[in-house]
């Protein structure tokens, strides 16, 4: 008999989980949503790494596992609370204080499903924090408000912030839709590009307060701290090329909602050609006489006047 | 108001009352400060919601419509340091001071003179933190945990800000104290630790907490201070210090800090459900074992609030394994409500409805809190709204409904009338609705990838910001309904005839007359009456 009840309720909540997924996996990812409507935005993205999708992998797991317990535990209550009214002539069996073996029981079970999902979690854990083999390294600095990007050996150094339709939207009362502004708040005037395929090292710090460098789609999250530095990596898969957004996600003052993270993943070729032009741009720019360097603060006019200061020049 | 209490005050010459404002500021009766903790917990919850209300309303649609995006960070700020340290706290110290003596037996907190100082901390305290609103540069705005180097922006609130946290932490510990004296030296003859009630049992708990971490805030807040004012480097790497030491230290005490927020609901759940089901407490040593369990656990945890700052791989192991391993006694507790239902006589007042709420609820915050222990998924979790979905989902359904429901539970024992059952209930279906239309679509928000602390987004966050915001509103506006309610019942509620208020009331506390006279039990009640109550 118990054991019947409890397939059926395994079979039940299998059925139920498997239909609240079903409703999740179709809810499209982060990067594809930027117009239309957000009510199917409801899951997490699964990326364009590996790592990113094993994050995703964990994430509907321990869903899907809590789910199971919530059918079980919350259908017992209900159970209860329905079946056992006083208004339906319930009487309390008072006698039902303790029980050592359920106790025992309820006890175990947790144990046991915890370990099940601490080991995936641990073996993805440890990949994450596995920076060795990068082909690419980008220091990058955060600072209030926005990033500078650093490619070490590649000779390219670049500041990015808001884009400039964004910001004059983002005003107080500017009398802009920011429904008419293209990817609002989440673009910016220079984005970082990276290769695809290839294993990219970032090397983050800040340069007055703490910010995070997040990027849904990599599934890397890492903060960035004044005085340290703190690595992180992500590989996109060769075929995802496109431009991924995401923002700081530790509070870091005034404007800290309108520091966005954009990053353009080109092919191989693509990002090598851009790196060489970047470059000698960077070294024309360099020269005593030129006044405006591409990537100047200069760029971006909006933030004049607020308080915080840029990083460094290197 | 003074006036009728005075002259309300003739009739109880017995009870030797002082008479107008002096019975209030001279206050040493555990149940009047009792009343101003809980008045003072409710005002400040009402200025906290105040705020919650202009966070919506500025997040109601994507664009800045509202307040400067400074204005929103202090608002964020004030509301999470008011709604836990003005209203949460409290508004536990309240009840505990109205409890504890009843159910342990007692005449009188143990210390008095103690409780009236702990009390007139507070309004101090808490001038001074909103007074900051009106001081240059604003009132702080880099989250309630304070991290430097951005608290050290902060302008002239900076040192009003430490000075207010350092008085509210004195008011903590003192208030601790007195719970920790009262319970181990006020208990009746007869009243041994493990037949206490619950809500006494989670107080003594959540009093250790407490006087083990706030002292730990109170020195983090202090080096914030020297940093900022006497050229220390404690949290500056230019000087060998270190940002991230500061956030060990205040999540050192910020875990243990949320158990101190909802042990005591805890305690009241495993009062409540007891009576509305004619049925002892399953478990009952389970649950003591339990808490102490969670108390323990929450000392090892605090790093899973800071898994992105860059931690040795062993250490981030060793948190996300401690962090799962609190699902166990936290589970056991919820499973031992379960079972008191079970072949229970069930009725649903007021109290049992906000404890069921409690009970769902809770789950579905403990449910996220496991998956924010999953290290690798906390990196897309930590800092989005999925996170702020998660510790409402466990302070508002939890530790305020959990509050409410004491209330609602002891409301009749101590002013003797009983309140509008209808309003009372309905005053619960509409927080349990909007509570969930508020929090749950954060959930989404999160997991889509809105941060939080941001005062505007992209815009395909809009319409379940915009869902978020009405049930913002519909909670915030119901909430009046709770002052309402408890101000009609003391004017003009129908008196009780049953002392023990409620049919399936077990404890020492329903022995008393209703309404509690003023001095609880000048003499201690008899042993019989003490094994009778604790019927488990």
């Amino acid at each position: 008999m118990m054991t019947m009840i409890r397939s059926k309720i395994a079979h039940l909540s299998t059925r139920a989980t498997l239909a609240f997924v079903a409703c999740l996996l179709a809810s499209p990812a982060f990067a594809e949503t930027e117009t239309g409507s957000g009510w199917g935005l409801l899951n997490m993205t699964k990326g364009v790494t590996a790592i990113s999708e094993e994050i995703y992998d964990l994430h509907m797991r321990i869903f899907e596992i809590c789910v199971a317990i919530a059918i079980v535990v919350f259908g017992v209550m209900i159970w209860s609370i329905v079946k056992f009214r006083k208004s339906q002539g319930a009487v309390a069996d008072t006698t039902l204080v303790h029980s050592t073996r359920v106790e025992v029981v309820w006890t175990a079970i947790p144990v046991v499903i915890l370990v099940v999902m601490a080991v995936p979690a641990a073996k993805t854990l440890v990949k994450i924090e596995d920076t060795t083999n990068t082909q690419l390294s980008i220091k990058v600095t955060g600072f209030q408000w926005g990033w500078q990007y650093e490619y070490l050996d590649g000779g390219v150094t670049f500041i990015s912030r808001l884009d400039r339709k964004s910001d004059a939207a983002r005003e107080l009362m500017s009398g802009i839709d920011p429904t008419t502004v293209d990817h609002y708040l989440l673009s910016v005037d220079h984005p970082l590009v990276v290769p695809a395929g290839e294993k990219v090292r970032l090397l983050l710090t800040g340069a007055d307060v703490i910010h995070s460098w997040w990027m849904p789609a990599f599934g890397v999250k890492k903060d960035a701290i004044p005085g340290f530095i703190n690595e992180a990596w992500f590989k996109v898969e060769p075929d995802k090329v496109g431009v991924y957004r995401g923002q700081c996600a530790e509070l870091c003052g005034r404007d800290h909602g309108f520091m966005p993270i954009v990053a353009e993943v080109r092919s191989k070729a693509d990002f090598d050609n851009w790196l060489k032009e970047e470059a000698a741009k960077e070294k024309q720019a360099a020269a005593p006489t030129d006044a405006a360097p591409a990537a100047a603060p200069a760029a971006a006019p909006s933030t004049a006047g607020s308080p915080g200061g840029l990083p460094a020049a290197p | 108001m003074v006036d009728s209490h005075a002259a309300h005050a003739d009739h109880d010459d017995h009870d030797h009352k002082p008479h107008g404002w002096r019975r209030w500021v001279y206050a040493t009766n555990h149940k009047d400060i009792g009343t101003m903790y809980l008045i003072f917990a409710c005002t400040m919850f009402f200025i906290g919601g105040a705020m919650a209300m202009v966070i919506r309303a500025e997040l109601f649609k994507p664009g800045m419509q509202l307040v400067d995006p400074q204005l929103f960070n202090s608002m964020t700020t004030m509301h999470a340091l008011i709604m836990i340290f003005g209203a949460v706290m409290p508004g536990w110290t309240g009840l505990a001071n109205w409890m504890i003596p009843m159910q342990v037996g007692a005449p009188d907190m143990a210390l008095p003179r103690l409780n009236n100082f702990s009390f007139w901390i507070l309004p101090f305290a808490f001038t001074l933190l909103i007074g900051t609103l009106f001081v240059p540069g604003g009132s702080p705005a880099g989250g309630w945990t304070m991290y430097p180097p951005l608290v050290l922006q902060t302008g002239a609130a900076f040192p009003m800000l430490i000075f207010a946290v350092h008085m509210m932490g004195a008011s903590s510990i003192l208030g601790a104290i007195n719970v920790v004296v009262t319970i181990m030296n006020m208990r009746a003859p007869g009243m041994t630790l493990l037949r206490m009630p619950l809500f006494v049992w989670t107080w003594l708990i959540t009093a250790y907490l407490l006087i083990a971490v706030m002292p730990v805030l109170a020195g983090a807040v202090t080096m914030l201070l020297t940093d900022h004012f006497f050229g220390t480097t404690f949290f500056t790497a230019a000087g060998g210090g270190d940002p991230v030491m500061f956030q060990h230290i205040f999540w050192f005490f910020g875990h243990p800090e949320v158990y101190i927020l909802i042990l005591p609901a805890f305690g009241i759940v495993s009062e409540i459900i007891p009576t509305f089901s004619r049925k002892p407490l399953f478990g009952y040593e389970a649950m003591v074992y339990a808490t102490a369990s969670i108390a323990f656990l929450s000392f090892i945890v605090w790093a899973h609030h800071m898994f992105t700052v860059g931690m040795p791989l062993a250490a981030q192991l060793f948190f996300m394994l401690s962090t799962m391993l609190i699902a166990v006694p936290t589970g056991v507790k919820v499973f031992n409500w379960t079972a008191t239902m079970y072949k229970g006589s069930l009725t649903f007042e007021p109290p049992m409805l906000f404890a069921l709420a409690f009970l769902f609820l809770f789950s579905v915050g403990g449910f996220s809190g496991l998956m924010l222990g999953i290290v690798p998924a906390d990196y897309q979790y930590q800092d989005t709204y999925f996170v702020v979905a998660h510790f409402h989902y466990v302070l508002v359904p939890g530790a305020i409904f959990g509050m409410m429901a004491g209330v609602y539970y002891w409301l009749p024992k101590w002013v003797g009338k009983m309140y509008d059952m209808t309003l009372a209930t309905w005053h619960f279906w509409l927080s349990a609705i909007f509570v969930n239309v508020l929090f749950f679509p954060q959930h989404f928000l999160g997991l889509a990838g809105m941060p939080r602390r941001i005062p505007d987004y992209a815009v395909q966050f809009t319409d379940w910001n915009m869902v978020s915001s009405i049930g913002g509103f519909g909670f915030g506006l119901s909430q009046l309904l709770f002052p309402y309610l408890i101000i009609k019942c003391v004017r003009s509620g129908k008196p009780v005839e049953n002392p023990r208020v409620w049919e399936g009331a077990h404890g020492l506390e329903w022995e008393l007359p209703a309404p509690a006279p003023y001095h609880s039990w000048t003499e201690p009640p008899p042993p019989s009456v003490i094994a009778k109550g604790a019927a488990h």
